[in-house]
């Protein structure tokens, strides 16, 4: 192994044997891409010819004025080809994979967004296809596998464990243990063994690099503080980015379910339920019981339902770089009511938990102050989910209706 | 250590055996049972697996057992208590089995004094390569135990021999890519492999993964020391009951 990627105490590459010269191969491949100065023109100019970035960022007014505390500014990853931050990822792993010559990809996915991002990538770049997906999130996400499916993807339920995201990055490890000669896996988060939480937060970098200009070319000034809801961590890792050298608070917003008294929650780092361990290659916060067996999580949010988190963020949580909160399913609810009505924007429940907690915090700042929220999703694709959450009864009847129709 | 009883076996033996299960799966008194009958086939060393929720390199047959084991309440003081009976019970050296966070929230210095009070011979921890293992390679070693290091054939010929500087007890040598539990070619290829291997390491080598049968237990002898049989025997319980596992390990060697 040349190198083992640890922040602080966190990270490192946990690897079974068979897998360490792959990732010695992916790491060349990694360092090869990110010294060679034409590749982020490259990958930049990818994103904004088949995603749209840079992606706006957008003074939210009313916001602003309900709260009468900071000026709100939403930065919008869910106006990426596929509806969130997670092309980022994939399409700068994609561009990887061509150079590195390989034919397949495979990915896992919870909720599905980054198995609908890898698809796309992987038609365009006329790869082969597979997805994991635990058998839990087929089940609660079939709008999702429908347009996986469609893309020409394999989509592969994941019927171990507890059925959902970490059961489906295990069964990916399981094929690229068999498959790494011809195939590459597209990690979806900044998660897992050296280097894919390095790799992943270098791709959604561009998401800070372009807030930082934005903000500066709008108010003239940095924000006092930024919000990014954390699962794995990829979107708050790429947003913090941006302002790691500068007097900015940055805040995750990590999943507090039914309350972190409840145990109904995947908070790993603002509840006292998590502490550091070792699985799925890495070793970082995991929510686990007394012998190391992981717990299950629980949140409104599948793409925030996971047992660990980026070790970079770990580590921040750790030298205080970064502070984390949690926001309730009700609060997330309350928070994405909120901000459709007001704004006419419809942030994805993951995103809607940096919604609550900047909502929390902004009328105890002053006019003076700015704040950026990351919308890392949009949540309208999420149709069947949050219609689901706001248990409206019209959308039931509608989908009872069409249910006869199909049985007619 | 494990070197010397291995290489004492050897004398008598062409190719010794080494079998494994997950605690705990279908229970402890079937891990009991299971165990006496191997012991008296003639197994040589067993690996008893402490089941974990994320087994990431093991096949579809220990998978499903590993998670029983868990549904069904087995916790790491009961497989410490069982590893302390049929360690004492049984005259044939044990090893723990299991992933990284097992030890690692045990901490990994009592663990190693725990094995060793429980007169446990070694470990296999297939997600701690000894890049992230020092401080489990020292406590394994102020306690007198071997931690088993596994070859693929994937490792370079340069790693090999920094593994080979490390290990000690036997080297776990997987016979091909992929997870446990699915078919292996015992080919030409193998053959390569455990020749480099040979040459690598002076210590005696162990081959797993897919070795199911008399004729891959056959092929092994002369190019290994121990045949390792995993899942096979996992699939022969959940097929024949637990009386027909003595009878197929009488059968494969």
């Amino acid at each position: 192994m040349k190198n083992r990627g640890y922040y602080g105490k966190f990270g490192g590459a946990f690897l079974p044997e068979i897998l360490v010269a792959t990732f010695d191969e992916l790491e060349i491949a990694f360092e090869d891409l990110k010294s060679d100065p034409a590749f982020w023109d490259e990958y930049s100019a990818l994103m904004s010819s088949y995603s749209c970035r840079p992606t706006p960022l957008t003074f939210a007014a009313n916001l602003t004025r309900e709260f009468n505390g900071a000026k709100i500014y939403i930065k919008r990853e869910d106006l990426n080809h596929t509806g969130a931050h997670k092309a980022n990822n994939v399409m700068g792993q994609g561009l990887m994979v061509r150079k590195m010559g390989k034919k397949r990809v495979i990915a896992e996915t919870g909720a599905g967004q980054h198995g609908v991002a890898t698809a796309t990538m992987a038609a365009k770049f006329g790869l082969d296809c597979t997805i994991y997906m635990g058998e839990v999130d087929v089940l609660r996400q079939r709008p999702n596998v429908f347009w996986m499916e469609q893309l020409g993807a394999t989509v592969v339920p994941v019927k171990d464990g507890t059925r959902i995201l970490k059961d489906a990055i295990n069964e990916a490890f399981r094929d690229w243990v068999t498959n790494m000669d011809t195939t590459h896996y597209v990690l979806g988060t900044a998660c897992g063994p050296h280097p894919f939480p390095e790799m992943v937060a270098y791709f959604q970098s561009i998401i800070g690099k372009e807030a930082r200009q934005q903000i500066l070319k709008i108010e003239g000034k940095l924000p006092s503080r930024v919000y990014a809801c954390v699962g794995g961590g990829s979107n708050a890792l790429g947003l913090f980015s941006g302002f790691l050298n500068d007097p900015v608070d940055l805040v995750g917003v990590e999943a507090g379910g039914r309350g972190l008294q409840s145990g109904m929650h995947a908070s790993r780092l603002c509840s006292k339920d998590a502490r550091p361990g070792i699985a799925q290659g890495y070793k970082t916060y995991f929510l686990q019981d007394n012998d190391g067996q992981m717990k299950e999580t629980h949140s409104i949010s599948a793409g925030l339902d996971y047992i660990g988190v980026s070790p970079i963020l770990s580590h921040m949580n750790e030298t205080g770089r970064a502070r984390f909160e949690s926001a309730t399913d009700d609060e997330v609810i309350a928070a994405l009511k909120l901000t459709m009505v007001k704004e006419g924007i419809i942030p994805a429940l993951e995103s809607a938990h940096a919604f609550a907690q900047a909502f929390k915090e902004a009328p105890g700042l002053s006019k003076e102050d700015a704040i950026i929220i990351n919308q890392s999703g949009r949540g309208d694709k999420d149709i069947f989910t949050v219609a689901e959450a706001f248990n409206d009864p019209k959308w039931k009847d509608f989908i009872i209706g069409k249910a006869a129709t199909y049985h007619a | 250590m494990l070197e010397s009883y291995i290489k004492e076996r050897r004398k008598t033996k062409d190719i010794l055996l080494m079998t494994h299960m997950v605690l705990g799966y279908p229970s402890f008194e079937a891990c009991f049972d299971i165990v006496e009958q191997m012991v008296e086939a003639g197994v040589d060393l067993m690996e008893l697996q402490i089941p974990f929720s994320e087994p990431m390199a093991d096949g579809p047959v220990i998978l499903t057992a590993n998670q029983k084991a868990l549904q069904t309440g087995t916790t790491v003081p009961k497989c410490l208590e069982f590893a302390e009976t049929v360690s004492k019970d049984f005259p044939i050296p044990f090893l723990f089995m299991t992933y990284a966070n097992i030890p690692y929230q045990y901490g990994m210095e009592k663990f190693a004094a725990k094995m060793a009070a429980l007169n446990m011979r070694g470990a296999i921890i297939p997600d701690l390569p000894p890049e992230e293992g020092e401080d489990y390679i020292q406590a394994m070693r102020h306690n007198n135990l071997d931690p088993i290091f596994i070859f693929s054939p994937e490792t370079s010929d340069e790693r090999l021999s920094y593994l080979s500087s490390l290990a000690s007890g036997f080297v776990y040598c997987t016979a091909r890519k992929g997870v446990t539990g699915k078919k292996t070619r015992f080919s030409e290829d193998l053959s390569a492999y455990l020749s480099r291997c040979r040459k690598a390491v002076s210590l005696p080598l162990a081959v797993g993964f897919g070795v199911r049968e008399k004729a891959d237990v056959e092929f092994l002898k002369s190019r290994a020391d121990i045949a390792v049989i995993g899942s096979e025997t996992i699939r022969v319980v959940e097929e024949k009951g637990i009386s027909a596992v003595g009878e197929f390990i009488r059968s494969i060697r």
